[in-house]
């Protein structure tokens, strides 16, 4: 058994460093400003190929020339996975993607190719939840507003603050009932709501009732909250006639993508009273903000960071590392994409 | 006929309602139907009235009872009472009731939305954004996950339970300090807040405010929970050491705070408005519609029960 004189470098108690020949080849994209913490952990256990470690030379060039025979790639950040890069990788045979969506790989062409995806939701599946209730928490106690007033000196002299609502007995509909929606679900029945939800499929397992269009799911609900995958079919999910049916009081909840939800429209029903409240951590074209919306006080507005903590990407890097260790090792992968 | 009207009895009993000018009790119109009400002491019925309700902070002191001999139950509007001399409604014999659960949930989730914004920076990062900062600066310093961590209730009574509750889904575990153990609660019990602090990672005061529990949250506290703790207040201002907390929190010796409740409202010490991981409330925790119609609710069954002889709905226990 070693002792630790005689292996310091060891990791891990049954593993052994290879030798850097033997190590699997692992492509990595990510985008050029973008540090990769993980990157120590990685190299003792793979060859890493990253096009930014070879600035001079474009990134077909790169992998057309050192990526031929690699098995794995590394999707860091939102760096766009397309076929053109895929076709510079003829032995891929598995993605591992590193963010919570997966909308920037070509899912159909690396289905087409018979590539398998992983994702990284389960490692920031519980943060986002948290943050979804937060923000909807938020909206309807208004705790940022309340904050803001009491910065604003204006505690002493306008003495009154609007109420808030109270969020027990609000019908809450989770628009897409993955990782994260039935995290939120289940924080939300502790505070008294009630749940319901749309998602491509009725789920057997799932005792909350379903609707099988969003439309419905608003007209029965106070609340919506977006947390399903951006793809073809849910762009504009939430669209001008999902808000009217909402209704006046109705509150939004975005912790997905901006494109889910038709924002020049939702911006109209929130500057015109048409809808009650909206949090949202994600926007159409990040970091821009709609204007209009800085003024409102039912409103909660955050910087694209409801995955963002310590513990998520400490849980982030060790499922990156058990999905590329699992693969070589062939064993079942941990966090396969699945379509929701 | 019409001339025996004026001597036909109100059978509605007679209440006072006690209350400072600037505290209005929401929905008075209601308790019309069930009570003859009037809201002076010096009026010549305050010589025969049994009951009153006491609405907001409005203070009950020996010389308030003093003009009102045939007082037996004080109805409180509130969950807490430190504004009440309690112990001379004991000497005296009158009982006294607080808002029971009409607020718990409410303040509940208003604890765990304080929780939820300090860890995970919610009100700096829309702070961020409306100042148009996200494009100069990119990114967002990281939050802390809530899941896992260590919360300590101080005082563990119908508030305290609701916050539980609710923790848990979260995937934190719970402690709590009470004046008592409490043989049917699951959660680990430390006999002093100190203790508590020590093993935990937050603490959430919502305990009432007595002599015992006045700054109870002191420097010593404050020190036990250590450079990450978190201390969420809704219970009443002078629970806590202001003055200390505020040092702690200018020369990050705690992690960070969330204040419904300040020693001094509405003054709220300016050093915190400078503060990220700090998130300030002018006292709201307990304010929506709906609790006004649970506040009535439970204002008119207590009133009702003392009237008919029939036991209180939420006399004020200590816990």
């Amino acid at each position: 058994m070693a002792t630790k004189e005689e292996q310091p470098q060891a990791l891990e108690n049954k593993e052994e460093p290879k030798e850097d020949g033997e190590l699997p080849l692992v492509v990595v994209l990510r985008p050029k400003s973008f540090n990769l913490p993980l990157e120590d952990r990685l190299q003792s256990h793979f060859h890493l190929l990253d096009p930014n470690d070879s600035p001079d030379e474009s990134i077909e060039s790169f992998l057309s020339r050192r990526a031929h025979s690699a098995r794995a790639l590394l999707c860091v950040g939102l760096t766009p996975l397309t076929a053109d890069t895929l076709c510079l990788l003829p032995s891929l045979e598995l993605v591992v993607g590193s963010s919570a969506g997966v909308e920037h790989i070509d899912l159909h062409e690396c289905r087409r190719r018979g590539i398998t995806v992983t994702g990284a939701s389960a490692a920031f599946s519980e943060d986002a939840a948290d943050y979804a209730v937060a923000l909807l928490i938020d909206v309807l106690r208004r705790i940022s507003a309340a904050d803001r007033f009491v910065r604003g000196r204006l505690w002493p002299v306008k003495g009154e603050h609007p109420l808030g609502f109270k969020l027990g007995g609000k019908r809450v509909g989770i628009v897409g009932l993955g990782n994260i929606g039935s995290q939120i679900a289940k924080r939300l029945v502790a505070f008294g709501c009630s749940i319901a939800y749309n998602s491509r499929k009725k789920k057997p397992s799932i005792p909350f009732p379903y609707h099988a269009n969003v439309w419905d799911l608003a007209a029965n609900s106070d609340v919506l909250i977006v947390c399903c995958a951006l793809t073809e079919d849910t762009h504009h999910i939430i669209n001008k006639d999902v808000m009217t049916a909402l209704g006046k009081e109705g509150v939004i909840i975005n912790v997905g993508r901006g494109p889910l939800v038709d924002e020049k429209e939702l911006v109209q029903f929130l500057v015109r009273g048409e809808i009650g409240g909206a949090g949202l951590d994600v926007f159409e074209n990040e970091p821009d903000v709609p204007k209009e919306l800085f003024k409102l006080d039912n409103v909660v507005l955050s910087p694209h960071c409801a995955v963002v903590t310590l513990e998520s990407f400490a849980a982030l890097q060790d499922l990156v590392m058990a999905n590329l260790k699992a693969f070589f090792s062939n064993k079942p992968l941990v966090s396969l994409v699945q379509n929701e | 006929m019409a001339t025996e009207d004026n001597e036909v009895e109100d059978p509605r009993p007679l209440v006072l309602i006690h209350n400072l000018p600037s505290f209005k009790l929401p929905l008075q119109d209601r308790l019309i139907t069930h009570f003859r009400l009037f809201d002076s002491l010096a009026s010549p019925e305050a010589s025969s009235v049994r009951a009153l309700i006491c609405v907001g902070p409005t203070p009950v002191t020996a010389d308030t009872l003093d003009h009102l001999p045939s007082l037996r139950l004080v109805v409180g509007s509130s969950a807490g009472l430190d504004h009440v001399d309690l112990a001379e409604c004991r000497r005296r014999g009158i009982a006294v009731t607080n808002s029971g659960d009409a607020y718990s949930e409410n303040v509940a989730d208003y604890a765990v939305a304080l929780l939820l914004d300090v860890l995970r920076r919610v009100s700096a990062a829309d702070r961020f954004v409306r100042s148009g900062l996200w494009p100069q600066m990119g990114e967002y310093p990281l939050g802390c996950k809530l899941g896992g961590k260590r919360i300590g209730i101080v005082g563990l009574g119908s508030i305290g339970s609701e916050v539980a509750k609710r923790l848990v889904a979260f995937g934190c575990t719970v402690a709590y300090n009470s004046r008592n153990k409490k043989p049917s609660v699951m959660y680990p019990y430390y006999a002093n807040v100190h203790d508590l602090a020590v093993n935990s990672d937050v603490l959430i005061v919502c305990c009432a405010l007595t002599n015992e529990t006045h700054h109870i949250i002191n420097k010593d506290v404050l020190t036990a929970l250590g450079r990450e703790g978190v201390i969420i207040n809704v219970g009443r201002g002078a629970l806590v050491d202001e003055k200390e907390l505020v040092q702690f929190l200018v020369q990050g010796e705690i992690g960070g705070a969330g204040l419904d409740v300040f020693e001094n409202e509405p003054k709220v010490p300016k050093e915190l408005f400078a503060l990220d991981n700090v998130v300030l409330s002018p006292h709201l925790a307990v304010l929506t519609p709906e609790s006004f119609e649970a506040l009535n609710k439970v204002i008119i069954a207590n009133l009702k029960a003392f009237f008919s002889n029939k036991p209180l709905l939420s006399p004020f226990q200590q816990e």
